[in-house]
């Protein structure tokens, strides 16, 4: 489904990551872990193409840009803006129903639909600003759900939740994959990996590790991965330029 | 009583023209300010307004206080600023709030300069602080037009532009209207300065902008009451203002803005959201009942 070829990502010519080389194939449920830092927002939004490769590319193989969907991290919404959760589920509509047109009777079901799957029935109409950061958590998925993508990028979203929401939340996304999504998401709770997610890449300005979760979790790939992210940050600002 | 809140409406033409001057202001503008504040870019709007007048003096210094000269400096200005103080922003570490205060420092500064060297003190008063009860022909049409642009544009790109104020990210990742909104946004946003610069001046125009959605958030919840109650406290500002000053014999701008900065202070102390005292009082019945 996609496939990076020698990738090398990051910001403003400093890379976080170095050549990349993996393949992400239909129906894979991958954890991508790694030190703060290590790339891991950033190969997201790559794939996205709101950051451009500095080096290397992204293929993609039978899947357009539309089929996928994006989960931000929490932080990265203005949760104060005076909208309402139905609203604000209502955005993931943007496909059917673009800038223009109004949101139909059976939309309303979709959406309403959605959140009841994730626990938020009954609060249609709060204010996006007066939930909790688990409830918006599940505000967020809901409108993953009414996306219908079959690729599902998904940062940190287990970040600052309550355990009963991550339980929720996990379940959804194990239906989503059961009914043949492609899923890949920063996740930072090692327990939860172990527990739910088939598949890990590890990343730490390259790649430490990607395959089966059992046999790349080891103490030893995971001391690599903080060593390396951790490390000289400020050494590989030109490292581009010496491969270029 | 009516006869005092009608008689100057009727009896006189420049009265007329400037309710309707400032009704039309009042349409395009307040919903601009409401997405302006939740944006949390009113202080760029104020820069904005600033920047506007180095152009609208050079208009002047072409062609006296002529309506078209100075429309088409401003805009010239305000679009120019919209353009560097992006770059600015992405090419600079400095922080945005102390690089916009450096321009619209210096644009007021150099607007006056200009204006100084060709025009009299009288000039001055009347770019700065605009000329509600003189409103012309052509000044009218182009609040009217100004007033149309926007309401058209906030009509189609309303989704885009919400969705954009929310999650950006996630409207970059499903469409390409990120961009067009934001840029046409700030555009209706320099439009609508340079329209309010006409009826209020360039310290004023701002004001007329911002001070309607700061005080509605204080009692509204959801964007759209958000929206209409902004128009209509801008609306009133301007009503109000216009008989105080008539009455009164005071510029009528700054009346405007004093009313709506009135409404301020009674909205902090009692809105309905987040009002100092209502909160009290809340907190003291909790107390009460507990």
């Amino acid at each position: 489904m996609l496939k990076f070829e020698n990738l090398t990502i990051g910001y403003n010519r400093h890379p976080a990551v170095h050549h990349l080389n993996a393949t992400i194939s239909e129906g894979d449920f991958i954890a991508l872990i790694g030190p703060n830092g290590a790339g891991k927002s950033t190969l997201l939004k790559t794939i996205l193409g709101h950051v451009l490769p500095l080096e290397g590319k992204v293929l993609f193989n039978n899947i357009s840009k539309t089929e996928i969907s994006y989960l931000p991290q929490s932080s990265a919404v203005d949760r104060k803006f005076p909208i309402s959760a139905e609203q604000f589920v209502a955005t993931g509509l943007w496909h059917e129903s673009g800038p223009f047109q109004r949101i139909t009777k059976e939309q309303r079901e979709k959406i309403h639909h959605a959140l009841r799957r994730v626990g938020m029935h009954g609060f249609e109409k709060r204010p996006i600003n007066a939930l909790s950061g688990g409830q918006f958590q599940r505000v967020l998925f809901a409108r993953k759900l009414i996306q219908n993508a079959r690729l599902l990028l998904l940062d940190e979203p287990f970040a600052a939740v309550d355990e009963q929401t991550i339980e929720d939340l996990m379940k959804v996304l194990i239906e989503l994959h059961n009914s043949g999504a492609t899923i890949v998401a920063v996740v930072h709770n090692l327990e939860l990996v172990r527990k739910y997610f088939p598949k890990t890449m590890i990343l730490s300005r390259e790649l430490i590790g990607f395959g089966l979760t059992a046999e790349v979790i080891t103490t030893e790939n995971l001391a690599r991965a903080s060593s390396i992210g951790f490390g000289d940050v400020k050494a590989d600002i030109c490292e581009v330029s010496h491969h270029a | 009583m009516l006869e005092i809140l009608t008689g100057p409406f009727a009896e006189f033409l420049f009265m007329k023209r400037a309710l309707l001057g400032t009704l039309m202001l009042s349409i395009s503008t307040a919903p601009i300010g409401v997405f302006l504040m939740l944006r949390r870019m009113s202080l760029t709007g104020d820069a904005m307004s600033h920047a506007i007048l180095p152009g609208a003096a050079i208009g002047f210094l072409f062609a006296g206080l002529s309506v078209t000269a100075m429309t088409i400096g401003g805009l010239i200005a305000g679009s120019l600023v919209v353009l560097l103080s992006g770059v600015a922003a992405r090419q600079t570490d400095t922080a945005e709030d102390s690089s916009l205060a450096a321009f619209y420092l210096t644009s007021l500064a150099i607007g006056v300069m200009i204006i100084s060297m060709s025009g009299s003190n009288v000039d001055l008063m009347n770019v700065l602080f605009g000329s509600t009860l003189a409103l012309d022909n052509t000044a009218l049409i182009l609040l009217f037009i100004i007033c149309a642009i926007t309401l058209l544009t906030l009509a189609v790109f309303y989704r885009p532009l919400v969705m954009e104020c929310i999650d950006a990210d996630f409207l970059k990742s499903i469409s390409r209207y990120g961009a067009a909104a934001h840029y046409g946004f700030l555009i209706l946003v320099v439009l609508n300065l340079v329209s309010g610069f006409h009826a209020m001046g360039t310290l004023m125009s701002v004001g007329l902008m911002i001070l309607p959605a700061t005080v509605a958030r204080f009692w509204v919840k959801q964007l759209e009451p958000l929206i209409l109650l902004s128009v209509l406290l801008a609306f009133i500002a301007c009503v109000s203002g216009l008989l105080f000053s008539y009455y009164v014999s005071v510029p009528t701008s700054p009346t405007i803005i004093t009313s709506l900065g009135a409404a301020y202070f009674v909205s902090v102390l009692f809105g309905l959201n987040n009002g100092i005292v209502t909160q009290w009082l809340i907190r003291t019945r909790k107390h009460l009942s507990a």
